[in-house]
């Protein structure tokens, strides 16, 4: 079994993501895995043949790759040792890199978690949230997690820190060589 | 046993008393944690989706420090994401020798170095192996007779890696709970997803997986787990998830470690048990019972 997506050496991460997956049979032991294939509107199975087909419009109209939880129940269970919970997140990647979704929810999520992790070192979860919420820019979201967030707080589990204001972040020097060395593979 | 413990970001916050209970369970096993003062997050599930190369340094990173220390010992995890990240370090270098010496170049801004070899471990691989059940009962001090205990893993201590479980139909914690003197829920979702990082981007997704696990777990007086995120979503999401179902699906739902420190007869505020939404009124009047009928018993 293998668990690896690496690193695109080529220059179109889609190709290098097809061949990847180019012994997909369609067998679709992989939908019939997914903890989530009934809320997705392509099942992976079919996922999959568009990844092999390089159908890129199809792809990122899809939300399925989104609707992954890292399970890796088809990871384990995929007669031909595909890792393909790697390839959704390898999919994610390039929805990010390209700009190519319509809902900013769990683009803006990571972005945000990744930054907060740039500045502390660690995740503030009050923090991150609160970033979360402001970059979509959508009042309704942090409402309905309001009641959540305050039973948190009075349980101890979160609590305000005050928020870093100078420019240098712990992690500043790793992201910036990280993305460096991406610009330059 | 000597181990550096990786406590991972939710620890420091949601999950305290995990961090808590863990560590008050370990030392009274005997187990000797090695702290890492300037570990940073493993990138979670964000990294991977917005950089590989990010994805793989900052676990490294962690076990980079490990080995700046000299000593030699396995890495202890209690959150199955950052588990599976750091043991995901391994993995991929094993298969791919050009990703390290990228790794590396990355770390070599803070003067860091990772050559490989350390093992990363979750916290229950730990648990039921290197103690054991015999380990662990001679600890018990406070047997838990009478109380049913459903056993949840989630997914991502199990899978890719097949460390220490059958991925699929996951038993490793029965030992452990039958070890305090409670029962096991007999049921076929231990190794079902919770929802995960869904619960913030996809909520009613995440809120399907919950209720079906909570209605499995009906007949069992609580649910033991062994990762923040699994605990945050059955624990706190459960009001929520009855409310929308319009049935009663509450359950107590509590870390391993915090069910261990009450059979070692720990104090519930070491053990942070007051931090938990859904401790049932049920649990605590079991637990007391628990210990009558055991005392009688001996008596």
């Amino acid at each position: 079994m293998s668990t690896q997506v690496s690193e695109s050496h080529s220059s179109d991460p889609m190709s290098v993501l097809g061949e990847k997956l180019s012994a997909c049979m369609q067998c679709g032991t992989c939908t019939g895995s997914c903890a989530n294939s009934q809320a997705m509107d392509h099942t992976p199975r079919y996922l999959w043949r568009l990844v092999q087909l390089g159908l890129k419009d199809d792809i990122f109209q899809s939300k399925t790759f989104w609707l992954c939880s890292s399970c890796y129940y088809c990871t384990l269970r995929c007669p031909r040792g595909l890792p393909l919970t790697d390839a959704m997140a390898a999919l994610k990647r390039i929805a990010v890199e390209e700009g190519l979704f319509d809902d900013r929810k769990s683009p803006s999520f990571y972005r945000t978690f990744l930054d907060t992790v740039r500045r502390y070192g660690r995740v503030r979860e009050m923090e991150l949230m609160a970033r979360y919420f402001i970059s979509l820019k959508n009042p309704a979201t942090p409402l309905s997690f309001t009641p959540l967030g305050l039973k948190m707080m009075l349980k101890g589990k979160i609590s305000p820190q005050m928020p870093l204001f100078s420019g240098k972040g712990k992690l500043d020097r790793i992201y910036r060589k990280v993305r460096e060395m991406e610009a330059n593979p | 046993m000597k181990y550096f413990y990786y406590p991972g970001c939710s620890l420091e916050g949601t999950a305290k008393e995990y961090d808590a209970s863990t560590r008050a369970v370990l030392k009274v096993l005997g187990a000797e944690l090695v702290e890492l003062e300037d570990w940073t997050c493993c990138g979670a599930s964000a990294a991977d989706a917005v950089s590989y190369l990010l994805s793989m340094v900052l676990p490294a990173r962690n076990l980079a420090l490990a080995s700046r220390t000299g000593t030699s010992a396995d890495f202890l995890i209690p959150c199955s994401a950052c588990y599976l990240n750091l043991r995901r370090v391994d993995d991929h270098i094993r298969r791919d020798t050009r990703l390290l010496n990228r790794i590396n170049e990355a770390l070599a801004e803070e003067g860091l170095k990772y050559d490989g070899g350390i093992r990363s471990r979750h916290i229950l691989d730990v648990l039921a192996n290197d103690f054991g059940a015999e380990g662990i009962e001679r600890k018990v001090m406070k047997n838990l007779g009478g109380l049913r205990v459903a056993p949840y893993y989630g997914c991502q201590c199990l899978r890719p890696f097949q460390d220490f479980d059958d991925p699929q139909e996951p038993v490793s914690m029965e030992p452990v709970i039958r070890a305090l003197g409670a029962e096991v829920h007999p049921w076929s979702m231990g190794a079902r997803c919770c929802g995960a990082g869904l619960m913030t981007t996809k909520k009613s997704v995440a809120l399907d997986l919950v209720k079906a696990l909570l209605t499995a777990a009906k007949g069992a007086d609580c649910i033991a787990t062994v990762c923040p995120m699994c605990q945050m979503n059955l624990d706190s999401f459960q009001s929520k998830v009855s409310r929308l179902s319009g049935e009663d699906l509450s359950i107590s739902v509590i870390y391993l470690p915090q069910l261990m420190g009450l059979a070692f007869g720990l104090p519930e505020e070491q053990l942070r048990l007051k931090m938990n939404f859904a401790i049932t009124d049920v649990f605590h009047s079991r637990l007391r019972t628990a210990g009558e009928a055991a005392a009688a018993e001996a008596g």
